[in-house]
């Protein structure tokens, strides 16, 4: 039995974690729930010795522990996967799996063959298949995640964390990674799994406990409390309604806004599809459909083999996300720390990096009145909480980062949005915002474009969902048709598929 | 969680530089470099009487006044997450290109100090064009550029020094108002370059480009562009720094300012601009250059050695890299 008592932590300013004791035992899935910034991942930090805890104890059976890094704590018994995957992207999958800890022949070389044997052992214990010599970098997201999971798991592992596993994986590698938590399950391999699925946790998890802003506000079993109950324990009031109500908008007839004719980059069909003023496009699919890449190719990112695009019934080149954006059609990126914030600027540049030429003075010089004027209005009008826009953006939590970049293409007039997985990672309070601004800004007449592995969020906040499947269109659905099971049928290849 | 429940803005903060907020000036990287120098000015003009004149002063600053130059133009390679180092073989090829227009063909002084720093941009361009428009890595690209031009001076000169007349020393050895004319030159390169990173939206794509390339794409910033200019802008103050040099030395000299550039990233990264890219000041590079030219004054004064200089100048590097990196709020 793994137990945490007591734990506290404090960074400067902050109380991090305050007086939190968890119990882990093995053979059980504990999940731990919270907003972001709740403390999930600080605690963890602490169990595997990223951090020290200013107070409290570590207990493996009893036995106090103290492990100081990651190594150590891996020693105890305990393994951590982050969101953000360790993995060495050009090794192959068993080259990452026994990275550091090589099997050797007599004579210290490698010994390949062992390590690929023992590492197909694992494969097949798990129930999980993938070829061994690719380099990861060419592996899925959800292969990489085993990769990582094996990594964990084939030395000693008594007690694997697992930080939000479920954030990027489609529904059917999700059952994957689940059948593969019970297989360590029945290992004897305890979990802790932290996720913002809530029906996730229903589906896999023993017990539920909730953090609240670096307080352990609730313990219990996972029958003890339902959804809505759990909601109202992570944010501290009731949110009944994630979604705002979708106004029926006469919009099917109007003429197209952008009208895809054709669009084909490497590996696609030849795509087409419009998209209308003031309605919001949903595009859903698996990861790996081409969701992300015909977005990319449409506005210029990356290379297209045919682009025929008509904004407003004027032919236009789309040639870089330069002039995509002169002509009003922004890109919000899924990986909002990797392609779309400048985590060393100030909130305020990242808000106006885009709209500099209308910041400028009479004579070229960016305007340091015009700039924050820019800033603040778009920072009351998306709610960021701050103290200040001369704060560094890398202090905002991540819903607040969203908006900031929301904030940076409104700032452009854009007439066309395109949203890539607009609220991942985003707790729960941020994304009912989110939602109510997407609605705002269809009403205002804009076109969105809403790219996301969110089911429940493509069934409530879009109009139109389009469904893809290996870089074509599978199907267009409208109206009571947006539901999760035609949207599955359509992704998973149902139907002709 | 830390966050408060209100968002109004601070509407008393008024024009401070876009990056580096929220700094205080001890936490700066470049805080170091800072205080290295005023203790080494201190140190020293108690030690040496020579040292704390206006004489002595204004020689160092033309002293560095080359040096600094070039490192303007690498703050902003650097600053883009680049890095040059073609520009000491650009000062060679701006050296004998102005040296050979005045004395072989005999054009005026304005004309052929104008082509001198246009063939540096030349130079500067065509780096550019390997790094932006084929994406090639930096540190390569003007590792060839090291050589070609370098070879083009000596094969023009035939290796040798080329004179010229002395009344063109006007340059790199007089003095307005009792300042050099060389330090005066650094001043305003210096003054021109806050203006561009600091006032104009150019100079926040180039801290863009370095704080994140593909947020920077996205954010519908000309990437390619912005890289060309910078090594463009890199090879204008390496060929502003020929001419100058060429005044004031009296000759153009293919084989000058070999291991400049390495002098230029020390100045830069003294003055704590990221190696990385994406955040640094333009004036932390005036106290950087500034520090190494003081280094040098000061420890020639104390009588050490130059081989001992060598050591103590790589010493205080590490160590200003070393300080900034712990001041690092983020590390682990």
């Amino acid at each position: 039995m793994l137990e945490m008592k007591h734990i506290t932590k404090r960074f400067p300013g902050v109380l991090a974690l305050s007086d939190i004791s968890l119990t882990l035992e093995r053979g059980r899935v504990h999940a731990v729930v919270g907003e972001n910034g709740a403390g999930k991942s600080t605690l963890m930090k602490v169990l595997s010795g990223v951090y020290k805890a200013d107070d409290g104890e570590i207990l493996i059976d009893s036995k106090p522990v103290q492990p100081t890094n990651t190594r150590e704590s891996q020693k105890l018994g305990i393994n951590i996967i982050f969101q953000e995957f360790s993995l060495v992207p050009y090794l192959n999958a068993y080259e990452n799996i026994f990275l550091g800890r090589e099997i050797r022949s007599p004579l210290g070389l490698l010994d390949r063959r062992s390590m690929r044997h023992k590492a197909r052992e694992a494969l097949d214990s798990l129930n999980v298949h993938f070829p061994l010599d690719r380099a990861v970098a060419d592996l899925t997201v959800a292969e990489q995640q085993s990769v990582e999971i094996i990594k964990a798991t084939i030395f000693k592992c008594d007690y694997l964390v697992l930080d939000e596993p479920t954030a990027t994986l489609t529904p059917r590698e999700v059952e994957k990674l689940f059948e593969v938590i019970n297989r360590l399950k029945s290992r004897d391999v305890g979990c802790f799994f932290i996720s913002h699925h809530l029906d996730e946790i229903y589906q896999i998890a023993d017990t539920v406990s909730v953090l609240r802003d670096g307080a352990h506000v609730f313990t219990g079993p996972i029958g003890s409390c339902n959804q809505d109950e759990l909601i109202a324990k992570m944010v501290g009031r009731s949110v009944t309604q994630a979604f705002p109500p979708k106004r029926r908008r006469p919009v099917t007839d109007a003429a197209p806004l952008l009208d895809v004719r054709k669009l084909k980059f490497h590996g696609s069909d030849r795509l087409s599809f419009q998209i209308r003023k003031g309605e919001i496009l949903g595009v859903a699919g698996l990861v790996g459909a081409g969701r992300t890449e015909s977005f990319l190719a449409l506005i210029g990112k990356d290379p297209t083999e045919e682009k025929e695009v008509y904004l407003n019934g004027k032919p236009i080149a789309l040639r870089s996300p330069h002039e995509a954006l002169a002509s009003g059609i922004g890109y919000l990126p899924e990986d909002r720390k990797k392609s779309g914030l400048f985590l060393p600027f100030s909130i305020r540049s990242n808000i106006v990096i885009s709209s500099l030429g209308r910041v400028k003075d009479r004579f070229g010089f960016v305007s340091a009145r015009k700039e924050r004027e820019t800033s603040g209005r778009y920072i009351d009008r998306m709610r960021i909480r701050t103290t200040s826009d001369l704060k560094t953006v890398s202090e905002l939590s991540g819903g607040n980062q969203q908006k900031a970049i929301i904030a940076r293409s409104l700032a452009t007039d854009c007439q066309l949005l395109i949203f890539d997985e607009p609220t991942r990672g985003i707790d729960v309070g941020a994304k009912a915002e989110i939602y109510v601004m997407l609605q705002e800004l269809a009403e205002q007449g804009l076109g969105i474009v809403v790219i996301s592995s969110d089911l429940p969020e493509v069934i409530g906040v879009c109009d139109r969902v389009l469904v893809m499947r290996y870089g074509s269109i599978r199907a267009e659905l409208t109206g009571p048709d947006i539901n999760s099971e035609k949207i599955m049928l359509y992704a998973s290849g149902g139907e002709n598929g | 969680m830390v966050e408060a429940a209100t968002h109004h803005v601070d509407k008393n903060i008024k024009n401070i530089d876009f990056v580096d907020i929220g700094k205080s000036i001890v936490a700066r990287p470049e805080f170091f470099s800072f205080i290295a120098l005023v203790i080494l000015v201190v140190a020293t003009s108690f030690s040496n009487e020579n040292f704390l004149t206006v004489d002595n002063l204004m020689n160092i600053t033309r002293q560095v006044s080359i040096t600094a130059i070039i490192a303007v133009g690498m703050t902003f390679v650097i600053l883009t997450g680049g890095i040059d180092l073609s520009v000491g073989a650009i000062v060679a090829l701006s050296s004998t290109v102005m040296a050979g227009m005045i004395t072989n063909m005999g054009f005026p002084f304005w004309l052929a100090s104008s082509l001198a720093v246009v063939a540096g941009m030349l130079v500067g361009l065509t780096s550019g064009v390997f790094i932006a428009r084929f994406a090639l890595p930096p540190i390569i690209v003007t590792l060839a550029m090291m050589e070609i031009p370098r070879g083009m001076g000596l094969l023009y000169t035939n290796g040798y020094p080329l004179p010229i007349d002395r009344v063109f020393g006007y340059l790199g050895r007089e003095y307005v108002l009792g300042i050099p004319i060389p330090t005066l030159m650094m001043l305003a390169v210096f003054a021109v370059a806050y203006v561009i990173l600091n006032r104009l939206p150019i100079g926040r794509y180039v801290y863009a480009v370095g704080g994140n390339e593909d947020a920077a794409i996205l954010s519908g910033i000309r990437t390619g562009r912005i890289k060309l200019m910078v090594y463009a802008i890199s090879g204008v103050t390496a060929g502003i720094a020929g001419v100058i040099q060429t005044s004031r030395l009296l000759s153009g000299q293919p084989n000058s300012a070999i291991g400049m550039e390495l002098d230029a990233i020390a100045a830069v990264v003294l003055g704590g601009t990221s190696i990385a890219g994406g955040r640094g000041h333009i004036f932390g590079t005036l106290i950087g250059a500034l520090l190494l030219g003081v280094l040098n004054n000061s420890l020639n004064m104390i009588g050490l050695s130059p081989y001992s200089q060598r050591i103590v100048k790589g010493v205080i590097l590490l160590i200003a890299v070393l300080f900034g990196f712990l001041r690092k709020p983020n590390r682990k």
